[in-house]
Parts: C-alpha cells; sequence; structure tokens
C-alpha cells in the first residue's frame, strides 16, 4: 500500500481507485465541496458550544460537576424564572382574590373574568376528568352544575371541600362521614332491604309497595335517619343525600338503591391543598360557584 | 496528501477500520457516560425515595406488560406549561429504583409522572373498566380484565432479590416478607399487624411518614387482582419525593 501512481479515467477526467473489475473501474470522487462544507461547519458548532454552554465533565475527583460555559444555561433555572415570571404576573390578582368575598368578586368585573379564566383551566386540568366538562358530572361524580349539594354550595363551603378533599383520610380536615355496608356486614337482612328500597322509592314520590313501605318504617327510623333525617331530606352537615328528590348520584332504579344499601357507596374526593396553590383552589372555587347552582 | 493517503491506509484494510471504529466509539461512550457516573450534579440528593412495595411492583410490571407507556410518558419536562399542568418537573432521582424506566416520549394520553393521588381510587376503577365512562373522548382501550384477574404473585421475592441485584436496596426482611406485604396493602383492615409492618418496613426505607397508602384498590375485597396492583403503583406515581426540602437551587441540583 505504498504510492499509487494516480490513476485518472480518460472519460471523466476523474482519479480512479485503482481496482478493476472485469476492466471496470471505480472512480474515486472526492466529496462534494457543500458537504465537505456541512461537516466542519458542525465540527466549528460543537467547539463554539462547548465554550458557551455546559459541556465538558470534569475528570473523577476534580470537582464533580462539568464546565458551566460562558452562559451558565440551566434549564431548570430558567424554569423557576418562568413559573417566579407567571406568579408575579398574577399576583396582584391572586392577593386581591385570595381576600375577596363573593360578593366583592361578584362587583368586581376583571377581578370575576380572571378568577373565571383561571378556575376554568384548572377545572380541565384537574376536576373534568371526574365531574366532567363543564361540572355535567357522571354516575358516581356528582353534578357541579346543578343547586343539588351534598356537603355545602357556598363559595367558602366549596373551597373548603377542594382544600381538604372528601374522606380524603389523609387530611385531618376532609369531610367525612361513611355510609355503613347494610347487607354486606350483616346490619339488615335482604328482606329488610328490599322493603327499604320501597321506602325510599315512596320518600322519592314513586309507586311502592304499601306493605313494604310500612314494614320499612321503622327500620328507615331507627337506621337512615340519623343522617337522612326523618322526613328523608337528608343534612348537608353530613353529607347524607336528600332521598325526596330525582338527583341520583349512584341511580335511582330500585336494583341501583338497593346496590347502595347493600354495599353502601362512599365517594372519595382527594385533596388539593398542597397539589394546587391557594389562587387556583380560589379561583376553582368561584369556577365551580358559578356553573350554576352555587348559594 | 500524506495525511490522506494514511486515511486509505485505514480504508483498505477492515480489520485496521474495525478497531478504528471500535476505539472511536469507545472514547464517545466514556466522555458521554462514565461522568454520569462519579458527577455530583448527575446524583441528585433527594428524601423520600424508597423501593416500591411488592404490590406496586406487581403494578408496575402490569403497567410494562400492557404496554402503558405506548401512550403514556412518565416524565414532566421542566417547561412552564408541563410544571403548572401536571406539577413539578420530574427528577432523575425520582427513577433511580426504575428497572426500565417508564419516561417515554409519545403522550397519546396525558403524562402520568404525578398522576399518584390525583383521583380517587374509585376513579381508576371506572376508568380502567370503561375510559369513555368518565373520559367520553378518551381514546384508551378499556381494561376491565385486570378486574377479574387474580394477582400472580408466588414469585414475588424473586422479583425482589433481582432488583436488589440491580441495586435496588430492598432489605432481607422485605423479600422475606414480601407476600404478607403485598396482601396486606390490598386488604385494609383484615389483618392490622401486617399492616403496620408493611407500612413500617417501607416508610423506614423512605425516611418520610404517609408514603405507603394501604387500600382496597379495586373496591372488591377479597384476593388482590392485577386491577390492585396496577392501582396501588398509579397512586403512588410521583409521591414519593419530599419536595418541601428538595433544593432545586443547589448548585449540585441545576442543570
Amino acid at each position: 500500500m505504498t504510492d499509487h501512481k494516480p490513476d485518472i479515467d480518460e472519460v471523466s477526467g476523474v482519479e480512479t481507485t485503482g481496482h478493476s473489475w472485469d476492466g471496470i473501474k471505480e472512480l474515486n470522487t472526492p466529496l462534494p465541496r457543500w458537504w465537505l462544507f456541512v461537516l466542519y461547519s458542525t465540527i466549528v458548532w460543537a467547539v463554539i458550544y462547548m465554550i458557551f454552554m455546559p459541556a465538558i465533565p470534569a475528570l473523577p475527583g476534580m470537582g464533580g460537576t462539568n464546565t458551566p460555559g460562558l452562559r451558565h444555561h440551566s434549564d431548570r433555572a430558567l424554569v423557576a424564572q418562568d413559573i417566579d415570571k407567571l406568579h408575579a404576573d398574577r399576583k396582584a390578582a391572586s392577593t386581591k382574590l385570595l381576600g375577596a368575598s363573593l360578593t366583592q368578586i361578584e362587583n368586581d368585573l376583571e377581578l370575576q373574568q380572571f378568577a373565571l379564566a383561571m378556575g376554568e383551566s384548572a377545572f380541565g386540568d384537574n376536576c373534568a376528568t371526574c365531574h366532567g366538562a363543564g361540572g355535567r358530572g357522571a354516575k358516581g361524580y356528582p353534578v357541579l352544575a346543578d343547586d343539588v349539594w351534598l356537603w355545602d354550595g357556598t363559595l367558602g363551603g366549596i373551597e373548603t371541600t377542594l382544600r381538604h378533599g372528601i374522606r380524603h383520610t389523609e387530611d385531618p380536615l376532609t369531610r367525612m362521614n361513611a355510609m355503613p355496608a347494610f347487607g354486606r356486614d350483616g346490619l339488615l337482612t335482604g328482606n329488610q332491604i328490599d322493603d327499604l328500597v320501597q321506602y325510599v322509592l315512596n320518600v322519592s314520590g314513586r309507586e311502592a309497595d304499601a306493605a313494604a313501605v310500612s314494614r320499612a318504617a321503622p327500620i328507615f327510623a331507627q337506621q337512615c335517619v340519623v343522617c337522612h333525617g326523618a322526613d328523608a331530606k337528608g343534612n348537608r352537615a353530613l353529607g347524607a343525600p336528600n332521598l325526596t328528590d330525582r338527583d341520583w348520584l349512584f341511580g335511582g332504579e330500585p336494583r341501583d338503591i338497593q346496590q347502595t344499601i347493600f354495599n353502601a357507596r362512599n365517594a372519595h374526593m382527594p385533596a388539593w391543598q398542597g397539589r394546587l396553590d391557594d389562587a387556583t383552589i380560589k379561583s376553582l372555587a368561584v369556577y365551580v360557584h358559578s356553573l350554576g347552582g352555587g348559594e | 496528501m500524506a495525511f490522506m493517503k494514511r486515511h486509505e491506509t485505514l480504508e483498505r484494510h477492515s480489520l485496521l477500520l474495525t478497531i478504528g471504529i471500535l476505539v472511536v466509539v469507545a472514547i464517545g461512550g466514556l466522555v458521554e457516560i462514565a461522568p454520569l457516573f462519579y458527577l455530583d450534579n448527575t446524583i441528585e440528593k433527594v428524601q423520600g425515595m424508597r423501593p416500591y412495595t411488592p404490590l406496586e411492583l406487581k403494578g408496575r410490571n402490569i403497567y410494562m406488560r400492557e404496554g402503558c407507556y405506548v401512550c403514556h410518558s412518565q416524565m414532566v419536562r421542566p417547561l412552564r406549561d408541563e410544571v403548572e399542568r401536571y406539577g413539578h418537573y420530574s427528577l432523575a432521582a425520582e427513577s433511580m429504583y426504575d428497572h426500565p424506566f417508564q419516561w417515554g416520549s409519545k403522550r397519546t394520553g396525558p403524562d402520568l409522572a404525578r398522576v399518584g393521588g390525583k383521583y380517587s381510587d374509585e376513579w381508576h376503577v371506572d376508568h380502567l373498566t370503561e375510559p369513555k365512562s368518565v373520559v367520553p373522548d378518551s381514546v384508551m382501550p378499556p381494561y376491565a380484565f385486570l378486574k377479574k384477574k387474580k394477582l400472580r404473585f408466588d414469585d414475588i421475592e424473586d422479583h425482589l432479590k433481582t432488583l436488589r441485584m440491580a441495586g435496588v436496596p430492598y432489605t432481607d426482611d422485605m423479600i422475606a416478607n414480601a407476600k404478607a406485604d403485598l396482601v396486606a396493602q390490598a386488604s385494609p383492615g383484615a389483618d392490622y399487624d401486617a399492616e403496620d409492618a408493611l407500612v413500617a418496613r417501607y416508610e423506614a426505607a423512605s425516611g418520610r411518614q404517609g408514603s405507603v397508602k394501604v387500600s382496597d384498590f379495586d373496591r372488591n375485597p377479597g384476593e388482590p387482582t392485577e386491577m390492585d396492583a396496577l392501582i396501588a403503583y398509579l397512586q403512588m406515581t410521583g409521591t414519593l419525593v419530599d419536595f418541601s426540602t428538595y433544593e432545586a437551587d443547589d448548585l449540585n441540583n441545576r442543570r
């Protein structure tokens, strides 16, 4: 592999590789200039990049970090800056919102719009997954756009629910109450539950077996009145639903009611304090309050 | 040019060329990968990370088996919009016990790095059973069969042992009690001693209270199902690191 005499192809005038297959020679065409230019440019760019951006790691035992580069670039510092800026932009309105009462928010168009805009986007990210877009709800997940409230429909009440959740046992201030599983845990017999179903149908204004209703009356008085009240209209302090209306979180068919009494329904909502900041929680409360049923 | 001629020497000897390629690739690997093992600022200091409990680990295996990573990433990037939506950006330390990690880059569904605790167990059951029942425009397929499949965990000790070989600090105690821990986490109230022992074991590893959630995740008492395991895993994701003690401004945590 010492000196080759350059072998020039007659037709193209380009040097060949010197190999010959059946009399055919391979051209040794040089790389195009533009290609070489791109190649060398990337090498030059790499050197510039190393000077300006964090790049070269230290050897073991030499500080345990890398060269910071002239720009001291840090993605994490940049995102922290972005977030700080966002909070600074919102600060004036957020502070005002945190201290404002319902009437103050309703009377201040600008503040109201700020809260609703922020609440709507936070709702879409965090709440719509269960409560549906616009708070339309689903079976097992309360509708937020109507005036039926299990716990508290005031602005402050909604905010408390958001902060501490419902049956979120990790939070000592959570809204807590549990319906017993009357059938599963053997508190009532199957027949007694069937009678109670008729009783509930009756108080919600539907056709029911009169004999069963009268059999169930003492059972209702003994087991259910504590939370649902003697008139079966529920008790918001305990999160006990009104049984006399047509709104059924877990379904109002006899079969659903039977299931509810047998196995109990104790839905759970996570606490959002700590996950969302105070201003976001307040704006969510304002947004939910505005959906249709706020008190 | 003499230089170009020397290059020709490489090109004309296949063995020499192979050795040359190996040398160049080795230098690249050495410079790019080796420093990650000793640089302070690639080894974050965080509090709260612990090995996954046996039930969470089983759930994680189901997560991988069902290919959840194909549509869901587990990586909140350090960008304002992502931090606003999902929470604190993901740290490398949060995947330190992941073998393999589930970062992903395809988001047909949302990122799941911080889904833990965001929704209730009931929601997860409803959603996995029929995604459209709670998210009407969802394109996620239903995984209702997980509810019916009893969790197979006769090999759980071996999983823990294998991961210990890969560097996950499972203690002898954790391995010996793996089966009991797995059952206890999915059956609250069944055996308080077993429950307390599980929580104590893994909270000690985490150094932080409240990092082990015991629940009947699939809302179906009895033997643990695959649904129990998967929800246990999902409810844990992204909740372990204690961000109140994490110092993002620490020079070693900046990058």
